[in-house]
Parts: C-alpha cells; sequence; structure tokens
C-alpha cells in the first residue's frame, strides 16, 4: 500500500493471441483497481444520491460528494466547482454553448484552434450558425499555437478562448499557464480541453488561470460515460445549462448522478495523482525506446509535433513510402490507430496532421501510438519489430521506394496527365 | 449498515445480479466503440447487441434506438431537437420536460390524468407546429396516462409526441408502434440498470433530430461523445431481464398484489390514511399515501430511522423540501399532499418488506395519535 492507501499498480495479461493495445488515446482499460471501488456501487450501495430522505440516497451522496473531492485535488480546484458530466464531448458542449449564451449580449467573439477535438470545432460552426463569430488560430508546424496570434486576436468583444492542453492525435503540449494569463489580462474566459491532459501532466487550475476544464474519466483509465466541467466560482463564470430539469449540479446539469461511473472517475484521479508522476517517467523511457528501436532501422521516419512539449505516452509518426491502408492492414497485431477514433471510420486525412503542414501523402501514412499503464517494455519491442516487418515489406513493393533510393526527389517528378 | 427495507424503486432501482455481472464483464473490455481496430470492434459489438435488446423490450428497430446519458437528457433531446416551438406538455411531467422552456400546460383532473378532448381543443385553436409531451406512468403517483390517444390526437393535428416512458418501462408492456409516439424517452436505472444511461427512441417519421451534442459522429450523428459501454451493456442487460418479466408476467402481479396488500393493511390501521390515484389504472409497483395531518418529510424520516427507506416526492429535487408539483397539479388539499410519501417496489422487494414498512408506519401512526381506534370514535362523531 502506498501512502494514500492505494494498492500497488496490478499487471493486466495480455490474452494469448490478443493483438497489443497501443491506443491509449482512443481510451484506457478501466483500472482494476477503479472497477474495485465501483463494483459495490452497482449492486449493495445502490441508493440515488439526490434521495435526501433515507440511508441509500446519504450514502451515495457521500461517496459522489467524494469523488468530487478526489477530481478537484488532482487540477487543484475546490470540489463545489466540478459539475459532473456524460463526458468530455458534452462539457466541452456545456462550456461553450453555455459560456456563448449566458454572456451574448456583451460579447459575441469565440477565440479557438483548427486542431482541436472535433466537438469543439462543430460546437464553434454551430454557434457561427447562430451569429457568434468564431476565430479559429492556426498552428505552427510543431503543432503549437503562437501566442502573439492569438494576443492580437482577443478583442474586448471576446467571451471565451478555448484551447486544449493536449492533442489528442499528437500530443503536443500547448502552453497553458501563458494562455491563461493572457486570457485574464484582456479580460476574456478560458476554457481548455484537458481530456487527453488530466492525469497526464500537473495541472492547477489558478496557476494557469483556467475558467472551465473539459475532463473525461475514460482516458484516465476510468469508466467511459462520465465526465466533468470544472467551473470557476470566483471570479464566478456562468453558464446555460444545456440540460434542464431537476436542479442537479447547481442547477448547470440535470440528471440523476450515476455514482458507481462518479466513484471510479474519482479513484481514478487520485491514483492519478498519486502516481503520474512516476509513471511519466516509465512512459517516457518506452516512448524513447518505441521511437529509438524505430529510427534504428527505419530510414525516412517523421514525428508529427513537437517532441518536447508533448505527453509521454504518445508518438505520431508518418512513415514515407508506404501506402496507408497497406500500413493499417500490415499492423494488425497491433491496436493503433491513424487518427482520433472519432472520425477513424472516415478515410480523409487527419486534419490535425493538414494543419501542421504535412501534405496529403505523409498523412495518409501516419500512425498514432498510445503508451499507458499497462504497457511493457515486451509490447514496445513486438510493436518495434511488427512494425518494421510491415514497413520494409511494403517499401520493397514500392516503386516510389526503389525512386528514392536511385537518389530521385519524388516531388520534383511531373506526371504525365492521363 | 444495517439491513435498511428499500422501498423508493422509483428513485432508482439496485441493479440486478446478471445487470452487475455484465458490467463487471464490460468493465474490464478496454476499447472505444469508434476505433477500428479489434477492441474497438469488439466494444461496438456490445453496444449494439444492447441496442438491440433495447429496442425489443420497445418493439422498436434497433437503429432508433440513440443512447443517452439518461432519462432527462433524452428528454432534453426529444424537446430541443424536435424543432417544434409550440409545446404542450402534461401538469404532472417530469421536472426535466416540465422546466424545458416554455411550454402550455395540460392539465390533470384529481387522479392525476389528463383529459384528451382539452388537448383536442388545445391543438385546434392554434395551428403552429407543436410537440406534446405527455408521460406514461408518473414518477410519483404511478398513475398511468391515455398515450396512444393523446398520440391518435396529436398526430390529426399535425403535431409530434414525446412520451417520458422511464418509469414505465418494464413495470408495463410498452411499444413505440402501439403507443404511435414519436420520441420514447427510456431510462436505464429506473428497471434496475445502472445510472447514467438511458435512451431516445424515434418512430420512423422522416423528420431529422437536430443533436444537443455536437463532435464525433457517435449515434448515427445525434449524439456525440463516446459511448458509456459497461452502462449500455448493463441496460441491454436490464431490458432482457424485463422483456422476460413481463412475459411471465408473476413478478409483476406478485409486485402488484404486495402492493395492494400493503395499501389495504395501511389503511386498515389507519382509516384515516389516503391512497392517491386508486381509482385510475396506475403502475402496480407504487403506492402514493397521505396520511393527513403528518407531514410527509416527518414521516420518511421515522420511516429512515426505522429502517426503511422511501420518499416524499421525487428524488430529483436536489435536497429542496419543496411541496410536490404532481400532486399540486392535481388539487388536491394542502392537508393531503404536505402529507403524501410514495413507497415503490421493485425486482427484490419480499412481502417482509411491507410488513417492516407496515410496521414501522403504523407504529408512527399510532405515536403521533392517529391510531384507528381514536379516528373510529372521530368518525364515528362526523
Amino acid at each position: 500500500m502506498t501512502a494514500l492507501g492505494l494498492k500497488p499498480c496490478p499487471k493486466l495479461t495480455r490474452p494469448a493471441g490478443a493483438p497489443v493495445y497501443l491506443d491509449y488515446q482512443a481510451t484506457t482499460p478501466c483500472d482494476p483497481r477503479v472497477v474495485d471501488a465501483m463494483l459495490p456501487w452497482f449492486t449493495e450501495k445502490f441508493g440515488n444520491p439526490h434521495s435526501r430522505n433515507h440511508r441509500y440516497g446519504w450514502e451515495a451522496e457521500e461517496a459522489v460528494e467524494k469523488a468530487r473531492e478526489q477530481i478537484a485535488a488532482l487540477i487543484g480546484a475546490d470540489s463545489k466547482e466540478i459539475i459532473f458530466t456524460s463526458g468530455a464531448t458534452e462539457s466541452n458542449n456545456l462550456a461553450l454553448k453555455g459560456v456563448a449564451h449566458f454572456y451574448k449580449e456583451k460579447k459575441n467573439h469565440i477565440i479557438t484552434v483548427v486542431t482541436e477535438h472535433k466537438c469543439v470545432l462543430d460546437t464553434c460552426r454551430h454557434l457561427e450558425q447562430e451569429g457568434f463569430s468564431v476565430t479559429y488560430l492556426p498552428v505552427k508546424t510543431n503543432g503549437l499555437i503562437d501566442l502573439a496570434a492569438l494576443e492580437a486576436a482577443i478583442t474586448d468583444q471576446t467571451a471565451i478562448v478555448s484551447v486544449m492542453a493536449v492533442n489528442n492525435e499528437i500530443g503536443v503540449i500547448q502552453p497553458i499557464a501563458e494562455i491563461g494569463a493572457l486570457c485574464h489580462r484582456k479580460g476574456a474566459f478560458f476554457h481548455t480541453d484537458c481530456a487527453q491532459a488530466v492525469g497526464k501532466i500537473p495541472l492547477d487550475v489558478n496557476a494557469m488561470n483556467i475558467d472551465l476544464m473539459s475532463i473525461s474519466a475514460h482516458k484516465l483509465y476510468g469508466p467511459k460515460g462520465i465526465g466533468a466541467l470544472y467551473v470557476r466560482r470566483r471570479p464566478r463564470v456562468r453558464l446555460v445549462p444545456l440540460i434542464t430539469g431537476g436542479g442537479q449540479e447547481r442547477g448547470m446539469r440535470s440528471g440523476t448522478l450515476p455514482t458507481p461511473l462518479c466513484v471510479g472517475f474519482g479513484e481514478a484521479c487520485a491514483i492519478a495523482k498519486d502516481e503520474m508522476g512516476a509513471e511519466a517517467e516509465r512512459l517516457m523511457d518506452l516512448r524513447n525506446r518505441l521511437l529509438g528501436g524505430l529510427r534504428q532501422r527505419l530510414p525516412e521516419i517523421y514525428v508529427n509535433g513537437d517532441l518536447d512539449n508533448r505527453v509521454p505516452g504518445n508518438l505520431n509518426i508518418s512513415f514515407a513510402f508506404v501506402e496507408g491502408e497497406g500500413l493499417m492492414m500490415g499492423v494488425k497485431e497491433l491496436a493503433v490507430s491513424s487518427g482520433s477514433a472519432c472520425t477513424s471510420a472516415s478515410l480523409e486525412p487527419s486534419y490535425v496532421l493538414r494543419a501542421l503542414g504535412v501534405d496529403v501523402e505523409m498523412a495518409h501514412t501516419s500512425l498514432r501510438f498510445g503508451l499507458g499503464r499497462f504497457t511493457t517494455s515486451e509490447d514496445i519491442d513486438f510493436a518495434i519489430d511488427h512494425i518494421v516487418e510491415a514497413v520494409e515489406h511494403l517499401r520493397a513493393m514500392s516503386p516510389l521506394w526503389d525512386m528514392h533510393l536511385e537518389g530521385v526527389d519524388i516531388k520534383s517528378i511531373e506526371w504525365a496527365e492521363h | 449498515m444495517s439491513r435498511v427495507v428499500y422501498l423508493d424503486y422509483n428513485a432508482g432501482a439496485p441493479a440486478r445480479p446478471e445487470v452487475a455481472a455484465a458490467v463487471a464483464e464490460a468493465l474490464s473490455e478496454a476499447g472505444n466503440p469508434s476505433s477500428v481496430h479489434g477492441f474497438g470492434r469488439a466494444a461496438r459489438h456490445r453496444v449494439e447487441q444492447a441496442r438491440s435488446q433495447v429496442a425489443e423490450l420497445v418493439e422498436a428497430d434497433p437503429a432508433s434506438v440513440i443512447f443517452t446519458s439518461g432519462g432527462t437528457e433524452a428528454n432534453a433531446l426529444a424537446l430541443a431537437g424536435c424543432g417544434r416551438g409550440r409545446r404542450i406538455v402534461s401538469a404532472v411531467e417530469h421536472p426535466s420536460v416540465l422546466d424545458a422552456g416554455r411550454a402550455e400546460i395540460l392539465p390533470v383532473d384529481g387522479d392525476g390524468v389528463i383529459d384528451p378532448a382539452e388537448l383536442d381543443a388545445l391543438l385546434a385553436g392554434d395551428c403552429r407546429p407543436a410537440v406534446v409531451s405527455v408521460m406514461l406512468a408518473n414518477n410519483e403517483t404511478g398513475v398511468i396516462q391515455p398515450v396512444a390517444e393523446v398520440a391518435r390526437i396529436a398526430h390529426a393535428h399535425g403535431a409530434l409526441v414525446h412520451c417520458d416512458a422511464a418509469q414505465a418501462v418494464g413495470r408495463i408492456p410498452v411499444s413505440l408502434a402501439r403507443l404511435g409516439v414519436d420520441f420514447l424517452t427510456l431510462s436505464a436505472h429506473k428497471m434496475g440498470g445502472p445510472s447514467g444511461v438511458g435512451a431516445l427512441v424515434m418512430a420512423d417519421g422522416g423528420f431529422v433530430l437536430a443533436p444537443i451534442l455536437l463532435g464525433g459522429g457517435q449515434e448515427r450523428r445525434r449524439r456525440a461523445g463516446t459511448e458509456n459501454v459497461l452502462g449500455i451493456v448493463g441496460f441491454g442487460a436490464a431490458a432482457r431481464l424485463v422483456r422476460d418479466d413481463l412475459l411471465l408476467g408473476d413478478t409483476i402481479w406478485e409486485q402488484g398484489h404486495m402492493r395492494d396488500r400493503l395499501e389495504r393493511l395501511a389503511q386498515q390501521r389507519v382509516p384515516r390514511a389516503v391512497v392517491i390515484g386508486r381509482g385510475v389504472p396506475r403502475l402496480s409497483n407504487t403506492s402514493c399515501l397521505a396520511l393527513p395531518g403528518l407531514a410527509g418529510q416527518i414521516q420518511v424520516m421515522a420511516l429512515d430511522l426505522a429502517g426503511v427507506a422511501v420518499s416524499a416526492g421525487a428524488a430529483c429535487s436536489s435536497g429542496k423540501v419543496a411541496e410536490s408539483r404532481v400532486l399540486a397539479a392535481m388539487g388536491l388539499a394542502p392537508e393531503i399532499r404536505g402529507s403524501a410519501i410514495r413507497v415503490s417496489l421493485g425486482w427484490a422487494s419480499r412481502p417482509e418488506d411491507v410488513d417492516c414498512f407496515l410496521d414501522a408506519w403504523g407504529e408512527l401512526a399510532r405515536r403521533k395519535g392517529f391510531e384507528a381506534t381514536k379516528m373510529m370514535e372521530k368518525g364515528s362523531i362526523t
């Protein structure tokens, strides 16, 4: 047991023949300690936390409030500032629509970034249709925004600036503290989608001047179907709710709270708070092992996004001279993705990589590797062998690779029109 | 905690063991249902299997089931997403319908039932495109509304119909087609599934639902957000179980039998007690029992000390001790509506639970001077 009374991190064994899971940005398995914490709340302790008249309700409420404190503690917030939602998508919708609608008489401008999660971009497009004006900031080739560009974009009409802390595809960390300070100096609220950041990097809502923060449980080894929105109380940020009714969550989000999911979310945050530092070091070693192993054996591979300002559990690599779909098929024994899970059904190249200036061909040959709590060095070594084999096989079949080896600059070729 | 008798199933039911087992199994699986790899496809399979189970329960097409974070969100989605500016809702709706925006109120009679003729008149008097929302069974009284008739009338006037069936599903047979409504709200935790998951089921009406949560293309672009896989799996398992219950009918019958016995014996002990909604069709698990002269909150607290969990009104009011809007809408006298408690039974309820309630409640009534003998003396004078 650790100082916090947590059990040591268990190992998850992979069934023989199952692919190696390297898609921790899409979702994470529930930590078995989280599962243990949740299970009693499904059956023997099943009360409705809003039932104020009997013990079943009280014990459920107590558990929900403990979870709220665990979540708040991880981001340096007060538990009263945590609003439970069904996940980060709802949190992002609520933050942006809620603030925009509440302050619309005074301000009508929103700033976000082209590489945000789809639910932020879709919500902003919807608000544009309602008459709000939205600035979509570009990113530099390393995936980070230019603070001077942000400063120039903020006007006295800007109600809210929304910049994600960690990108879901390329893992880069935006300069959140600097953005927060800038927003507050200019009088705009600062919202940050921290679905990929919470539990991975240290966050402090006060030190970083964050007014609203979206959090997802299933990205930090908690269950799916629950998330939170941090909403600052001093000075107070006000929201028009998306879901009204029973008046739960200080009127900002009605609906019966799912006690087991809240408990699991809280436990996941407590574990992350305790283990984040050591886990980051371990993941950094594994990531370096993966990148080093690939670079040693494969020429012409390119890391997308800044490597220094990046969460340790992410790598996004383009493999030149291979065909994208062939690559995905070739690494069948790895569960990896070619972009975000939400858009993975489409064959369009990633809009995030395109925003970095990666050309269409290279964007098509990229893979996202997500490493996490249960990834082992054996998994990484297996992945390296598997990828090297697939890439070498595909390159051996590629006429472009042959030309490249002969020293032809592929970009200079003028293809005949058919 | 010492053994406590739980008779507050309308606030939330404990997950059934089979549901807990299905959830526990899903908990140990990784995978985002939108991911293309094997983990993702396995999660997708589990979600789609549950969708079929939920669809089957209400005799709907699986493609018409939109999973949400619960009944409240499903209600919000139907009302906001249907695109109708004019709303007509019954006076006894759940707050998530009643407070979802400006609406015209369809009144109820003393038993809590709406009058379809009044709806007809409301719709005939104003031809703006409307949506009508009438719940199937009330959360506080269990009273069942004539929803199929509401749907016929509303459709004759070109209005859309939403029905909040969160309390009814699993307790009476519910069929989307036979009700004839356009939108049906379901909640998992009211029927022995996990909390945090529900669904909006849509009839095939050719209308486009405008989503309230935007983002990824989940739920056929009608509700963004990574699916609550384990909640959905539990919902599916619960749907399958209650469907079996409804087919066999014996558990529903037993609940009704226990509830009727509870009401009969309660009134034997305290003749002044009033059973609200007794004269009209209502859910067989719910009893709304008033003891005029003794505040509902006091009864609930005294019962809790005696180890019996019931409630005064709905659980959703988040601690606000307010008078029941449902009972006020029924026009009940203040001394009746302020003195009502809700006793609701469910899948794990046993006849002994009813005995415990009767002992504790009867003792409370005796202490407060409501004993049968005393009241009968009074009764004989009047």
